[in-house]
């Protein structure tokens, strides 16, 4: 896809004549939220390295970052995944404060963590203001379907009832992995790369800039949904 | 030798679940307190009139006399309580084999292997009664929260009965401290309204356990801070705590696990790398400088030892950085292998420093994929995880520059044999403060265990010889000053002056002569080598923007906003 000639967006045509940079690159906040165990931090370990371990129980909130390329922008995606365990709960609202996509991931194998998932979402949406994130429920783990006890159907119905978009995946198999990180970008960019303040440009030496945004909030500066 | 002792005397342990009180060995007596005066009094020290170590003595086993008349005459009472604990067990065979079930965290122990196998555990097999040392938490409703082997589930009538007797002595006043069986020493240790205890056969002293009980403690607090522990309490006494541990168990497992094998808990102490002082230097000044608003501490770990670490002035001008906070940092490294995938922020407390509060810890390895060198940034502002990431950055960059990664990467444990005395086979030496490094991390220095020390269970025969000489050392009772203790297969000389702790092991040839003379060898060398072995002067920044003494009391501010979030779990 880089090798496409990019039909560069108004702003980035600024950029354009630094060598390095032919495409606009956009931030993307992205947090993987759902129970213990779900699989967030796999789902993260495939996006950014298209690797599966097992892994330990995250602690707080682990930082990743992975660069998606559309035809016409890069989106550099900073993926929170949060600590799906209770004593974390108070400060997650910290990490998805002003994400741009949220991933609300259960087991498909575990109906409890599908009821979890629909709290979390009751949550979510005391903070989020209706198109400035773009939600998706994600039934991982998708290579367990013999044990399933969430249907395909159930999470499709959520989802739209609730407006949100829905994918099954599996992070052990890296099913449908891939598909899903796509689909995320194209939908964020579409709802809010061309928004006014929607997503804020990535800055190869953000040095300075960081500096700046030190002083005001730093979550603040990268998306419009304020504390 | 004294390994196996051990492992006979759990073979022992495990009869007795039948009531086998058969006959107390003969030639020890002792006093014979009613069970309760034993078992409870808080202060009573028990057996000080058979304490009768000659501090320089020749041939003696490595089991003190102390240890042999505690065990025996207390074996009455001990024997009742391991007693009840092993029929406790038996009522729960039905129960015995099932997994955990906390909706929470069914999922997530699955994945590690060797975690779910201690969960797994059946708790009514002999194999589950032969461990070293079991750890328990519950809290005052005697809920389980916490056990090293089995699940607490099954558990849990086993932790009624030590709730039991914890609140069958309180009713008469008084706290339960200890009960001593032939093989098993149970310490309890209550704090707040968590209650711990260790069932040990590992011939520790009281202390020494009810010090690790401690630092069990406060690797919890360290995750859910005391204030907001015993708010959950008051608010609801039966609260599950487990809840809000779950997936925290692996943290606790593997600091169990340090505690058996790094004797920096022993010492309480921090054992750093040894570097040239020049290259520690630099690493300490590329940290000074990447700093932002409310940083506080910041950190260099290689290979699980500390590089460098660098304080904000108020804040250690107010206080001083303990030995246990840095050790509950490093085993929370440790114990997360998510760490390598990313940057971790998360809120963390430091107990000694302020248990109240939260930190937020900025975690990072710099040198992935290998993930041994780690950079930890702590910050008292939990919104600045972008300015934080952003010190990492220049800290890289400074890195690069200088070459840092490939010089740390050599940097090596040294041998003793660079000490240039022979017979010499391992150390242990922790300075004290001196007037002028007063808030100084306490450290020692100690170098790689070799032969014969190279496989782990001489490592750990090495390590409870030492225990065994610092329970000496620190005997409540009759402390000692200087201890030669001959052993089977080696000879150890343990000193403690004002200005030292130094524990030796030489080969058990040694003549006493030889061995005092090596000492004062060895001491030279150290003096010499000071700068390598510790940091000597830890440097200091500013990041207050008003610098005043009230760092403490800007950070209590933050403690509201964060853990209120509790209570709405209620």
């Amino acid at each position: 896809m880089g090798e496409q000639l990019p039909s560069v967006p108004g702003r980035a045509q600024l950029h354009s004549d630094t060598l390095n940079r032919p495409v606009q690159t956009l931030r993307v906040k992205m947090v993987l939220l759902g129970s213990s165990g779900v699989g967030k931090s796999s789902l993260a370990l495939r996006f950014v390295k298209n690797e599966f371990r097992s892994t330990s129980p995250t602690i707080g909130c682990a930082y990743l970052t992975r660069v998606v390329h559309l035809s016409n922008v890069s989106l550099r995606f900073e993926i929170w995944d949060t600590a799906g365990q209770e004593k974390f709960h108070s400060v997650t609202p910290l990490y998805y404060r002003g994400a741009h996509a949220v991933l609300l991931v259960y087991d498909i194998s575990k109906r409890k963590t599908f009821v979890r998932a629909q709290l979390w979402l009751r949550e979510l949406e005391k903070h989020y203001i209706p198109g400035s994130t773009v939600i998706w429920l994600v039934g991982n783990k998708e290579d367990l379907a013999q044990n399933r006890q969430v249907s395909v159907q159930e999470g499709e119905r959520l989802a739209s009832d609730r407006g949100l978009f829905f994918m099954e995946t599996s992070a052990l198999s890296g099913d449908q992995i891939s598909e899903l990180l796509l689909a995320v970008a194209h939908r964020v960019y579409e709802c809010l790369g061309t928004q006014q303040g929607g997503l804020s440009e990535w800055e190869e030496y953000p040095f300075i800039d960081l500096h700046h945004r030190d002083t005001s909030n730093p979550f603040s500066s990268c998306c419009k949904v304020g504390p | 030798m004294e390994r196996d002792n051990h492992q006979e005397g759990e073979a022992d342990g495990v009869k007795i679940c039948g009531p086998t009180s058969d006959g107390n060995p003969p030639g020890k007596s002792c006093q014979r307190s009613p069970y309760l005066d034993q078992v409870t009094r808080p202060e009573a020290e028990k057996t000080e009139n058979f304490e009768c170590q000659n501090s320089v003595s020749g041939q003696q086993s490595t089991r003190g006399p102390e240890d042999a008349t505690h065990d025996n005459d207390q074996s009455d009472s001990g024997e009742f309580v391991v007693t009840m604990l092993a029929k406790a067990k038996l009522e729960e065979q039905g129960i015995g084999v099932e997994g955990r079930s906390s909706p929470l965290l069914e999922a997530g122990t699955l994945e590690s292997p060797a975690l779910a196998s201690h969960r797994d555990e059946d708790v009514t097999a002999d194999s589950w009664r032969q461990h070293r040392k079991h750890v328990f938490v519950l809290s005052e409703a005697g809920k389980p929260i916490y056990s090293r082997y089995g699940s607490e589930e099954a558990l849990s009538s086993t932790m009624g009965v030590m709730m039991a007797l914890v609140s069958f002595v309180q009713s008469g006043d008084n706290i339960i401290r200890s009960v001593y069986s032939e093989e098993h020493t149970v310490v309890f240790l209550q704090k707040g309204p968590l209650v711990l205890v260790c069932v040990s056969s590992s011939r520790q002293s009281e202390r020494q356990l009810r010090g690790e009980l401690l630092y069990v403690y406060y690797q919890i607090i360290s995750m859910l801070t005391q204030a907001s522990i015993s708010r959950i309490f008051e608010h609801k006494k039966n609260y599950d705590l487990r809840r809000l541990l779950a997936g925290s168990e692996k943290i606790l497992d593997g600091l169990l696990n340090l505690v058996d094998s790094d004797p920096s808990f022993l010492l309480a102490a921090v054992h750093c790398l040894p570097l040239a002082s020049s290259l520690r230097d630099s690493l300490s000044q590329i940290l000074q400088k990447a700093i932002t608003p409310n940083l506080v501490f910041s950190i260099l770990i290689a290979k699980n030892q500390l590089l460098t670490i660098v304080q904000e002035k108020t804040v250690i001008e107010d206080t001083r950085l303990e030995p246990a906070d840095v050790h509950l940092l490093l085993n929370l490294i440790g114990a997360s292998s998510a760490f390598q995938a990313g940057e971790i922020w998360t809120p963390i407390c430091l107990p000694l420093f302020n248990p109240d509060c939260y930190f937020y810890a900025y975690i990072s390895y710099l040198d992935p994929p290998e993930c041994t060198v780690c950079l930890l940034l702590l910050s008292t502002d939990k919104e600045a995880f972008y300015a934080v990431a952003e010190c990492k950055r220049k800290i890289e960059e400074a890195m690069v520059a200088q070459n840092s990664l490939n010089l740390i990467a050599k940097v090596q444990p040294y041998s003793v044999s660079q000490v240039g005395v022979s017979d010499l086979r391992h150390f242990m030496y922790k300075p004290f403060d001196v007037p002028d490094n007063f808030r100084q991390l306490t450290q020692f220095t100690s170098p790689e265990m070799e032969a014969p020390y190279s496989n782990e269970e001489e490592k750990m025969r090495l390590l409870d010889l030492y225990r065994y000489m610092h329970s000496r050392i620190h005997s409540t009772s009759r402390p000692l000053k200087l201890i030669y203790h001959v052993a089977e297969r080696e000879t150890l000389l343990a000193w403690v002056t004002s200005k030292f702790e130094l524990y030796t092991c030489f080969s058990p040839l040694v003549t006493k002569a030889c061995a005092i003379n090596a000492i004062t060898k060895l001491l030279r060398w150290i003096k010499k080598e000071e700068d390598r072995l510790f940091i000597r002067y830890p440097p200091k920044y500013s990041t207050t923007p008003n610098p005043s003494k009230t760092s403490r009391g800007g950070k209590s501010d933050q403690q509201d906003s964060t853990d209120n979030g509790f209570l709405s779990l209620l």
